[in-house]
Parts: structure tokens; C-alpha cells; sequence
């Protein structure tokens, strides 16, 4: 089955997640690759119109084998030294990796970009983009030879809670204990549905929104049932407010600036 | 479970960033080695990480810690279930006076295969002149291989002038990338379970077959020696190496007879056809350097014998070091025999 996210389950049953890239992404990446290469190539023709002045015949030679090593080594290079990414790559957040999550090695960067020969064929990749898109890892012919996959780490980016839960008293908070039972039994899933109903409130159709609130407040009041004063006059779509904040808020002491793989 | 999900982060932490510092000195450092207590440590490290990533997840929110705690748990999951040899630094003259070598060796029945189908193309490319010479111009890709041997020899020996004079060092520089181009291209065409490499190895052994005996059906059996020996005597091998690693290539994703996952069967080649596409890549070096600055002289420049003679020795050394370089060493470090 296609789907977008590898999970890889360790010997010790705990199980993590990498996001693969799709093709049209991969391409963007290309692109800034080749242009990158492109760029590459300028400026090795200016360096060696210097050299034409001395001989031009050796300054032709050194072109020909820059052009060839430069079109087949930006990837290995840059691959091997920025541990699985390219500029562009590096642009779009993409990163190479070993399929079973073990570490990349030269063998793998080699196999995976001379490969490039056969999945760019007949033109623009159409051979590893087929095969990107009928395989389930979304794996070109070079990757299924160097059993690698092509992983995606976007920023994780906080929704605006302060612009969309400011001002407000949160009468959960009075209520510690059972905010903290909260945040144990709600899955990642029920609270993003609550978010992005908030987020997209002004998108939907008044009954809608009303209907659409009042289930989501009987679905959360239903896991962890709240004492009268915390919820008597507290309008449905006020409720889902004041559970996305004790979800989602957390101290700013405990941000992780840093991201494990820079 | 996690009661107070911000007392277990700030309790947590300190442990995460120690595994963090380690993941980035073993990343920093490939060739480092830990002693017995530090990886006590980082397995100590990876397990108790591994074990909050696996408390967080069910969590409701906190995505960027869940997603910190991901990439820690998965780079420190590479480390330490990585079973594969630890790659070690690089030895130029080691790797081709006894990887190289022993690789080709290792692998030497896809190297047959190669050459058996090199063979069916001259064969085939030989008796479809010898029996219509008028296929000449479908069976030759390049216009200068379609003069009348005879007329070219002619020529050949009557210029008085280099017409490579000035360019020999472009030239020999445009062979030497172009043959790598085919070779890799060779090797990448495995992909498809070797039909691509087979063609490939087929036609260019129909080119060969169709312009030698063109060549000995016009007399000119010295020249065609003189000219093709110099720089064809590692330039084909070197093609068929290539050839060899597309087929390696090629068993592995047909697998026939082996209890192996396609993973493994690709794992286990890898690192050996890499070997052989850089030695190929070697190979074609030298043979662009000889084709261009030796094999395009004919006599009286260069009299025929010398430059025939000079292949012979090219291809003596050549299949000696394949089939001798670097067998003493295994030997004396009880590796097994080949």
C-alpha cells in the first residue's frame, strides 16, 4: 500500500516515524540541483578561460573531465559529506536515508546517484518518477539498488494559539488533575481535529459550526467528564477552546529549540 | 505512564542532550572508537530515550518533542543495530592491488557471462558482414568506420600531417568520459534484470565483430591490430567489468536460488560493484590516455609490431593483476580461498 510515512519498529517494539518525500518534491529539489551544477559549471569555464591563455587545448581537456565530474560527483559529494542531502535537498528539507534507518554509507550514495543514468532516462526522470510513483516507499531504481529512501523533515510549526485563545479565562485549568487525565486519554488525532476546527471556524456555515462544535465538545466531555462550574455557561465551541489550550499550551521552558538532525 | 508531562521532560532532558552530544561525536568522528563503559552508556542512553519517545507518542500534543524524540531514537538506532563492517579510511594502493583484484575474482562467473555474450555479439556482428556487406552502414555507428578499410589504411599511412595536433589532450579526455558514461550506463542498466546490460555488452560486440572482419576481409589484419590493440585491450575488458557488475546487479534482483530478501541480496553486492565501476572507471582512464596519444599513429610513425607488442604486454599485466593481485595476502591472513 502507498502511503507517506515509513515507520520503522526497533527489536525493542518502539516505533518512529520518517516522512517520505513524494515525487513532485523531489523533482523541486532536482531542479535546484541542476542549476546548482549549472552555476558549478560557470564557474569552472571562467576559471579555466585563464587557463586558455597558457594552452588552450589543456584548458579543453579540463573543461570535459569538470563537466563529467561535476555532473556525476555533486550528488556523491554532497550526499556523503552533508550526510544524505544535496543543496537542494537541503532546500526543500529533504534527506537521504537507509531504508531500515541504519547508517548511510559511500556504497549507498554511489549505487543510488550512478543510477541516475537509467532513471533519467528517456528524459526528466520519467523512468524513476514512474517508479517513485508505483513503489510504496516512494523509491526511484537508484534507491531500490542502494536501499535507500528520500525522507522529509518539515519544521513543525506551532499554530498561532495566543492570536486565537487570547484573553480568555480557561476554567479547566482550575481543575489540574483532570486536565492532566486530559491530556493522557485525548490521541494525537482528536486533539489536531479540535485545532483545526478552531482554525477553520470562519470557513463553515453557521448551523454547521454550531452542530459541528457541539459534537466535538460531547465527544471530549465524554472521555474526561469536567465538574459543573468548569463547563454551566460555557459555550460549545468556548469549551473546545479551553481544551486545545490545555493541550497545546505548554511552558516555554520546556521548547526543544534544537532538532536532532540539523 | 506520564503524570506530569512537564516534570518528565525537564527530568528527561538532561539524558536526551547527553545521547544528542554522543550521536554527534560517533557522526563527527566515523572512524572513533568507544571503550566498553561509553557504550554502556549510549546503549543505556538509546533505550531509556527510546522508552520516553515511546510514552510521549501517546501524548496528545507536544509534536515537537515527540519529533525530537524521533530523530534521536532513530540515529542512534542506526548506530547500534548497524551490523555491516565499519568503513574504514581509504588506502589507494590497497584498494586496487588487493580489493579491486579480489573483488573481480570473487564475482569472476558474471565476468564470463559478460564476456559470452561480448562474444555472441561478434560472432553475430562477424558473420552478418561476412555474409552481407551491405549491412555495413546499419551495424556501424560511427561514418568513419563506413570507408573502405583498404582506402583508409592508405590514407592513414600516406598523412603527412597530426590531424590530432593541438586537440590529443581534448580528445583523449572526451574517450576517457565518454567510455565511463557507457560503462556506468552498462552497470545501471542491471536495473532491468540485465536485459539493458545484456544488449548493451551484445552491441557493443556486434560493432566489434562487424569492423574486424570487415578489417581481415580487406587484408588489412596488421592494421586493424596495430590500431584496436593499444587501447582495446583494457578499454574492452574494462567494458565488460562493467558489464559484470550490471549482472551482479541483475542476480541480485532476480535472486534465483537464494532464501534471501531482495534487501539483502542488494546489501551484500553493493559495496563490491561500487569497487568495480571505480576500477572500471581506472581502466578507462589509461585506455583514453593510450588511444589518443599512441593508437591513432600509424607507420612509419609507428611501426606496427611495436605498437601490437605493446598491447600484448598491456594485456599480460592486465590479466595477470586481475587474476594474481592481492591472492598472497588472503592467503597469509587465512582469508577463504578463492
Amino acid at each position: 500500500m502507498k502511503t507517506s510515512t515509513l515507520f520503522i519498529r526497533t527489536p525493542e517494539g518502539i516505533v518512529f516515524s520518517q516522512l517520505l518525500a513524494g515525487p513532485v518534491t523531489r523533482f523541486g529539489a532536482w531542479f535546484i540541483d541542476q542549476l546548482c551544477i549549472q552555476v558549478l559549471l560557470t564557474l569552472l569555464g571562467t576559471a579555466l578561460s585563464l587557463l586558455e591563455i597558457v594552452s588552450l587545448e589543456f584548458a579543453l581537456a579540463f573543461y570535459v573531465i569538470g563537466w563529467f565530474f561535476i555532473g556525476i560527483g555533486y550528488g556523491i559529494l554532497f550526499e556523503w559529506s552533508w550526510r544524505g542531502q544535496t543543496i537542494g535537498k537541503k532546500l526543500f528539507r529533504l534527506r537521504v536515508v537507509d531504508v531500515e534507518g541504519m547508517r548511510l554509507q559511500f556504497n549507498q550514495i554511489v549505487v543510488r546517484n550512478l543510477l541516475r543514468f537509467v532513471d533519467q532516462l528517456p528524459a526528466f526522470y520519467f523512468v524513476g518518477g514512474v517508479a517513485c510513483w508505483l513503489n510504496s516507499k516512494c523509491q526511484r531504481l537508484g534507491d531500490l539498488a542502494a536501499n535507500t529512501i528520500v525522507i522529509r523533515s518539515p519544521r513543525v510549526s506551532e499554530p498561532d494559539l495566543d492570536q486565537l485563545l487570547a484573553g480568555k479565562f480557561n476554567s479547566l485549568r482550575q481543575f489540574p488533575h483532570l486536565v492532566a487525565r486530559l491530556r493522557q486519554n485525548i490521541s494525537p488525532m482528536e486533539a489536531d481535529i479540535a485545532l483545526q476546527a478552531l482554525l477553520r471556524r470562519d470557513e463553515f456555515d453557521p448551523v454547521s459550526r454550531v452542530e459541528l462544535f457541539g459534537d466535538l465538545a460531547a465527544h471530549f466531555n465524554a472521555k474526561i467528564e469536567f465538574p459543573p462550574e468548569a463547563t454551566d455557561g460555557v459555550a460549545d465551541e468556548q469549551y473546545l477552546r479551553n481544551v486545545v489550550d490545555v493541550l497545546y499550551r505548554t511552558r516555554p521552558e520546556n521548547r526543544l529549540e534544537k532538532t536532532a538532525v540539523a | 505512564v506520564i503524570v506530569d508531562l512537564q516534570r518528565f521532560i525537564a527530568n528527561e532532558r538532561p539524558f536526551w542532550n547527553e545521547l544528542e552530544k554522543l550521536l554527534d561525536r560517533l557522526e563527527a568522528e566515523p572512524n572513533a572508537r568507544m571503550s566498553l563503559e561509553q557504550l554502556q552508556l549510549f546503549h543505556q542512553l538509546y533505550e531509556r530515550t527510546a522508552a520516553g519517545l515511546a510514552k510521549i507518542t501517546t501524548f496528545s500534543s507536544e509534536p515537537e518533542i515527540r519529533h525530537y524524540l524521533e530523530n534521536l531514537v532513530a540515529r542512534a538506532y542506526g548506530e547500534i543495530h548497524e551490523t555491516r563492517e565499519k568503513q574504514r579510511r581509504f588506502f589507494p594502493l590497497e584498494w586496487f592491488f588487493q580489493t579491486l583484484p579480489q573483488t573481480f575474482r570473487r564475482h569472476v562467473r558474471a565476468f564470463y557471462l559478460s564476456l559470452a555474450v561480448t562474444i555472441a555479439g561478434c560472432a553475430f556482428g562477424g558473420l552478418a558482414i561476412a555474409f552481407d556487406p551491405d549491412a555495413k552502414p546499419v551495424l556501424m555507428p560511427f561514418s568513419h568506420l563506413l570507408q573502405d578499410p583498404a582506402k583508409r589504411v592508405a590514407e592513414e599511412e600516406k598523412a603527412t600531417h597530426d590531424r590530432l595536433q593541438g586537440v590529443k589532450t581534448t580528445f583523449s579526455a572526451e574517450l576517457m568520459t565518454h567510455n565511463t558514461k557507457v560503462a556506468i550506463f552498462t552497470l545501471a542498466l542491471g536495473m532491468t534484470w540485465g536485459f539493458g546490460t545484456i544488449l548493451m555488452l551484445f552491441y557493443n560486440g556486434v560493432i566489434l565483430g562487424a569492423v574486424a572482419v570487415d578489417y581481415i576481409r580487406a587484408g588489412e589484419t596488421k592494421f586493424l591490430l596495430g590500431w584496436l590493440m593499444p587501447h582495446g585491450v583494457i578499454e574492452i575488458p574494462a567494458i565488460l567489468i562493467a558489464g559484470q557488475a550490471g549482472l551482479m546487479l541483475a542476480l541480485a534482483i532476480i535472486g534465483r536460488g537464494r532464501r534471501r530478501s531482495l534487501r539483502t541480496r542488494l546489501r551484500e553486492i553493493s559495496q563490491d560493484i561500487v569497487t568495480l565501476i571505480f576500477g572500471v572507471a581506472c581502466l578507462l582512464v589509461w585506455a583514453g590516455f593510450v588511444e589518443a596519444f599512441l593508437s591513432q599513429y600509424h607507420e612509419p610513425i609507428i611501426p606496427y609490431a611495436a605498437k601490437i607488442a605493446f598491447g600484448c604486454v598491456e594485456l599480460v599485466l592486465l590479466s595477470l593483476y586481475l587474476a594474481r593481485s592481492g591472492t598472497r595476502k588472503k592467503l597469509e591472513t587465512g582469508g577463504p580461498a578463492e
